[in-house]
């Protein structure tokens, strides 16, 4: 909502400045979204008169026009405009003044002709966006005074962010209602007049769906002059809010619509074909709107019909069979109330927001249809002349919104603002407010305006009273609370602290979006999601990930062509599956490495990063949940990792995550160039936590024996550690792998694995005989369970 | 024969001469050793009368202890000349880089959020979490927005056909704390929020913080105390703030809060308010004797000004190079 503060100032008398204003607005919920200064650098233009224009004799395009400006001689003003033509009035920019775009004028020599100024179009003078012309003044416009003082500036221009609740302010009017209770002013405004009737035409107005359309006023005005042109106050006031002057019928509904906040229409009346009829629109109808688009209407619409059909969408745009025009010289001005949950969603549902939808939605105020006629009529026979007929206010006053008597009582507007607000200052509040109120002993009963939709329950009324009174009086007071002491956890990892693990092994953490490109989710989790979004930004971002992987693939593949060419990154976010309706959400924790294993330095060889690598950042997360026993790591496939290079992590048969080599197709879809790893834990299942429950530590030496034993190429680690161990659970603290070899001195298929077993008893120092004893049976156990050699 | 002062002269010349371990050893033994010049001077004392014995035995001794003493000093010396030598040759250039990994960084946001999340754990709230794809209830109707509110349209909601949505806020999880805890009841809630929106100034997603308190006697005295306070923690200084009216369909009354920045401008940081008595009731709960309130930060705004990010889809960009500063 655009108003420029002279207007408010004709509806409100306050000392207070424009920024004062726009700063007491914005702390009443009125936010200012702009203060811009109008007409402020227009030194040195004047209103000039075009007494003669002739062909430039060297341009085609150019005229040289002889212009008065009052005082002294006519000069000479070459122009470009198509528009000028002689006898106009024009703003012109004498030689030393400076343009509000800065241009500096001169006196100057354009195609061999001089140049004494500059006639100016409303562009040039920031007076509008119209630059196809030079501005065109009225022909009363006096000829010498600076334009600045002709069009009464410079102003100011606020514009107010209008909230949902608050309808009532779309509108000077409204505005000016809580600048006065802000000030404690009288609202004042315009004198208006109701013109009475000359003449008896009414044009028939049915109301066959009352409950759509509870309220319908109107007026019939005749011969009006089609030739007349709105007043400059006026065309400047609707100019200042954004709006363009049309036609004198049409500047009259959006000026009582700026001014009041009731939005009209009007018709040419000898385009209406029988009475007019307001009702649901039917199956199948449609209309040709205002702005010639064609609609096909929905049956939960209200629309505007007569004897042809649909001829306009109730509150939200006329139809243009019936419009006024150039010619129109009856118009029929109507200005109805459709109640907000009639108009809720309409306009959106055609793609459209008008000025008229956006405040219908919010509440138009349901007493004001026949005031904004009755102005519109006098506006209207003032600029046009012409007869008008009788107004005619239609209504049903039970379908009217019922304004409840509501009561605040000074003890819950103490609870809820933590404040003592005196009395006398709650009243004058309501008062000013126009909230009919009736004081008693400690409470206030309150019949709350028809204009506001938005006071129903005792808080509105505290919330009024709140902000008119100043958020920024009411004391900060720090609460008591009473704080048991709630349950704190210790079986699940706080994942923040796997953040920081990760961070110290030095994993950058990023935050990538959680709906992604369909297809490439798809190709990383290998299955398409149901979870696609019917209004996503871009195809990229349509599907709601189904891994932490494709967005961290995303980023890995930017960052390598930042020429990152060592990339370690982590994402802690959740992924989405199931079905549109019963979604499933899962937490993950996701990494993907790639490029050398460690930064290049001096003395170390530079290494590429391998799975070992990422398996061993695996195992510190997995191991910050304790899991004595450890987490199995079996190979597996998945349609993102290389086969052979990939394993799922898994703990008591529960699935904690996958951890392999990016497959290379993969990669090369996102293209990454050289290996990554990957690896994806499901945190509530991976970081489930063990208590520790401490062991005795052996006071007694342990003793190491190593072994060495040939198998087939598919026997695992695992396995052989397993086995080994089994020989003599109690005994054999850890078995370690210290070296895997294949090559000379072994058949192909086959490898050397070098185990080194740790034994220690809790009661007793071991014997060589002992350990002799468990090594035997360890290598006994091996040879049988995977067809092994001993190597010696 | 050599006056003994005369051989502990020679001696203090040669142990001076010794310039290795080897030679001090010589220097002993010519001196000190079996055949040494003071240990045949001692076996030669059997040749002095009884009464001259003592006096030149204990010369001898004098001498012995006087010369063994510049032995073990010149040994000593040597010694640490040796180590120190040997060091010399240890010696690396400390400048260079060490070895293996370093260390990674937390996103500025998640950073940003770890510290809302600090402030108010400290301060006894609950952190408590929801789903992001949420239905029309919990995120609309619930919050005293009902079908075709006009607040509706403020939102720019991501739909999936059927009706779910993605959560436009992270108010409703006020909504299912209450149900699943009831009241008296303390709570932040963090996480990621989503908009059809994505210009300069807007991302598809970003982070709320949302907090609910709800008690006997809370006011908008305490909303106002508890935010105050959360500004200065969280941006470690003395801050102004200014609470306008607004509106929420779910807060009554309404306010944003702006915080006095630099060169007197005020930016808009949170939006908050008294719980609207509708959302207490349609939960059962009864507003006369319970209030409480809501608010509701975004995290990127905290995070650019408490780091100086001066444009927003820098966190989604994920360059490392920009997050590398957040180590």
């Amino acid at each position: 909502m655009k108003f420029a503060v002279s207007w408010l100032r004709e509806w409100v008398d306050t000392p207070l400045s424009a920024d004062e204003l726009a700063h007491r607005m914005t702390m009443a919920g009125l936010e200012v979204d702009g203060i811009e200064p109008d007409g402020d650098r227009l030194e040195g233009v004047v209103v000039a008169e075009v007494i003669e224009v002739r062909r430039h004799p060297n341009a085609d395009r150019l005229s040289v026009c002889r212009v008065s400006a009052g005082d002294g001689d006519a000069v000479d003003v070459v122009c470009g405009a198509p528009n000028v033509v002689t006898g106009m009035k024009s703003p012109l920019a004498v030689p030393g003044s400076i343009l509000p775009n800065g241009f500096e004028l001169e006196r100057s020599e354009i195609r061999g002709v001089e140049s004494n100024g500059m006639l100016c179009s409303a562009m040039e003078l920031a007076l509008g966006t119209d630059a196809d012309g030079i501005m065109e003044l009225p022909a009363d416009a006096p000829v010498g005074v600076s334009l600045a003082e002709y069009l009464g500036l410079p102003d100011v221009v606020i514009n107010i962010d209008i909230t949902p609740n608050r309808g009532d302010c779309f509108c000077v009017l409204g505005v000016a209602r809580d600048v006065a209770a802000l000030t404690q002013k009288p609202l004042k405004g315009p004198e208006m007049h109701i013109v009475p009737a000359t003449i008896d035409a009414v044009h028939p107005v049915e109301r066959p769906e009352p409950e759509a359309c509870p309220r319908f006023a109107h007026r019939v005005v005749r011969n009006i002059d089609p030739k007349a042109r709105s007043p400059l106050w006026m065309t400047e006031r609707l100019r200042k809010s954004g709006l363009r002057a049309i036609h004198p019928v049409v500047d009259v509904t959006n000026y009582v619509m700026l001014e009041l906040g009731q939005p009209l229409h009007a018709y040419d009346l000898n385009r209406l074909n029988g009475p007019v009829r307001p009702r649901y629109a039917k199956a199948g109808e449609k209309v040709t709107l205002l702005d010639e688009r064609e609609v096909a209407l929905n049956e939960d619409t209200v629309i505007i019909t007569d004897d042809s059909g649909p001829i306009g969408i109730a509150g939200i745009m006329g139809g243009l069979s019936t419009a006024v025009s150039d010619e129109t010289t009856d118009v029929f001005f109507e200005a109805a109330f459709w109640p907000q949950e009639v108009m809720a969603g309409r306009a959106r549902s055609y793609a459209m927001h008008t000025d008229a939808s956006a405040r219908f939605e919010r509440g138009v105020d349901p007493a004001g249809q026949a005031r904004a006629v009755e102005r519109a009529v006098e506006l209207l026979l003032d600029i046009t002349g012409g007869a008008s007929g009788p107004l005619v206010d239609d209504y049903d006053e039970e379908l009217l919104p019922d304004r409840a008597a509501i009561t605040l009582t000074a003890a819950r507007l103490r609870n809820v603002l933590g404040a003592d607000i005196p009395a006398h200052t709650v009243t004058d509040i309501l008062t000013a407010l126009g909230l009919e109120e009736e004081e008693r002993s400690d409470d206030w009963s309150v019949i709350p305006p028809s204009y506001r939709f938005d006071i129903a329950i005792e808080d509105d009324l505290v919330e009024e009273v709140a902000r008119i009174y100043g958020y920024d009086r009411i004391p900060e007071t720090t609460a008591t609370a009473n704080m048991p002491l709630g349950p704190v956890t210790e079986t699940f990892v706080d994942l923040d602290q796997v953040a920081d693990a990760l961070v110290a092994r030095d994993y950058q953490e990023v935050i990538t979006y959680s709906f992604v490109d369909e297809r490439a989710d798809q190709r990383v989790s290998g299955a398409a999601s149901e979870l696609v979004l019917s209004n996503p930004i871009s195809s990229e971002m349509s599907v709601m990930r189904s891994s932490l992987w494709v967005g961290m693939l995303n980023v890995a593949a930017s960052n390598v062509a930042r020429q990152q060419e060592r990339v370690r990154i982590f994402e802690i976010g959740k992924t989405y599956h199931g079905s549109r309706d019963e979604p499933v959400e899962i937490v993950r924790v996701g990494g993907l490495v790639l490029g050398l294993a460690a930064p290049e330095q001096w003395a170390s060889d530079a290494r590429a990063v391998d799975f070992y690598d990422l398996k061993a950042d695996v195992q510190v997360l997995l191991d910050m949940a304790g899991r004595p026993d450890g987490c199995d790591f079996t190979a597996t496939e998945h349609p993102a990792l290389q086969p052979g290079q990939a394993a799922r992590i898994m703990h008591e048969g529960t699935l904690l995550g996958l951890v392999g080599k990016l497959h290379p197709s993969v990669a090369k879809s996102f293209d990454i160039k050289c290996d990554a790893f990957v690896f994806e834990l499901d945190a509530e299942k991976a970081f489930a936590a063990e208590i520790p429950l401490a062991k005795t530590i052996s006071k007694f030496p342990v003793i190491r024996r190593d072994i060495a034993v040939i198998v087939d190429d598919e026997v695992t680690g695992a396995q052989l550690a397993r086995v080994a161990r089994s020989a003599e659970p109690t005994l054999i603290e850890q078995v370690r792998i210290f070296d895997v070899y294949r090559g000379a001195g072994i058949e192909a298929g086959r490898k050397s694995v070098a185990l080194g077993l740790i034994l220690q008893e809790t009661s007793r120092t071991l014997t060589d005989e002992d350990a002799d004893a468990v090594v035997a049976t360890a290598v006994q156990k091996i040879k049988q369970e995977f067809n092994a050699d001993l190597r010696e | 024969m050599q006056a003994l002062s005369e051989l502990i002269q020679q001696a203090e010349a040669d142990i001076a001469a010794a310039d290795d371990l080897a030679a001090l050893d010589a220097v002993r033994v010519a001196f000190l050793g079996r055949n040494g010049a003071l240990t045949v001077r001692m076996k030669g004392l059997g040749k002095l009368s009884a009464e001259e014995r003592p006096a030149a035995g204990q010369a001898i001794n004098a001498a012995k202890g006087k010369i063994s003493g510049l032995l073990d000093a010149r040994r000593n010396a040597l010694q640490d000349a040796a180590l120190a030598a040997k060091l010399a040759d240890d010696a690396i250039d400390v400048t260079l880089a060490g070895r293996g990994t370093g260390r990674g960084s937390r996103h500025p946001v998640s950073r940003a959020m770890a510290r809302i999340d600090r402030i108010f754990r400290d301060a006894g709230f609950g952190v408590r979490s929801g789903p992001e794809i949420e239905d029309d209830y919990h995120n609309f109707t619930a919050l005293n927005i009902p079908e075709n509110h006009p607040a509706r349209a403020m939102h720019d909601t991501f739909y999936f056909a059927g009706g779910n949505l993605l959560r436009t806020h992270t108010s409703p999880v006020q909504i299912r704390s209450m149900v699943e805890e009831g009241v008296p009841i303390r709570i932040i809630a963090p996480g990621r929020v989503y908009r059809c929106d994505s210009d300069q100034t807007h991302t598809p997603m970003f982070h709320q913080v949302e907090g609910l308190v709800v008690d006997r006697g809370i006011s908008f005295a305490n909303l106002k105390a508890v935010l105050h306070q959360f500004v200065e923690s969280y941006f470690e200084r003395d801050a102004e703030l200014r609470f306008r009216a607004s509106y929420f369909p779910f807060t009554e009354p309404s306010a944003e809060v702006d915080v006095l920045w630099s060169a007197g401008k005020w930016l808009e940081i949170l939006g908050c308010g008294m719980v609207h008595p509708n959302v207490l009731e349609n939960l059962g709960i009864d507003s006369r004797e319970y209030t409480g309130y809501a608010f509701g930060m975004g995290v990127e705004r905290l995070a650019m000004l408490r780091y100086g990010v001066d444009d927003l889809r820098t966190f989604f960009d994920n360059d490392l190079r920009f997050l590398r500063q957040f180590s």
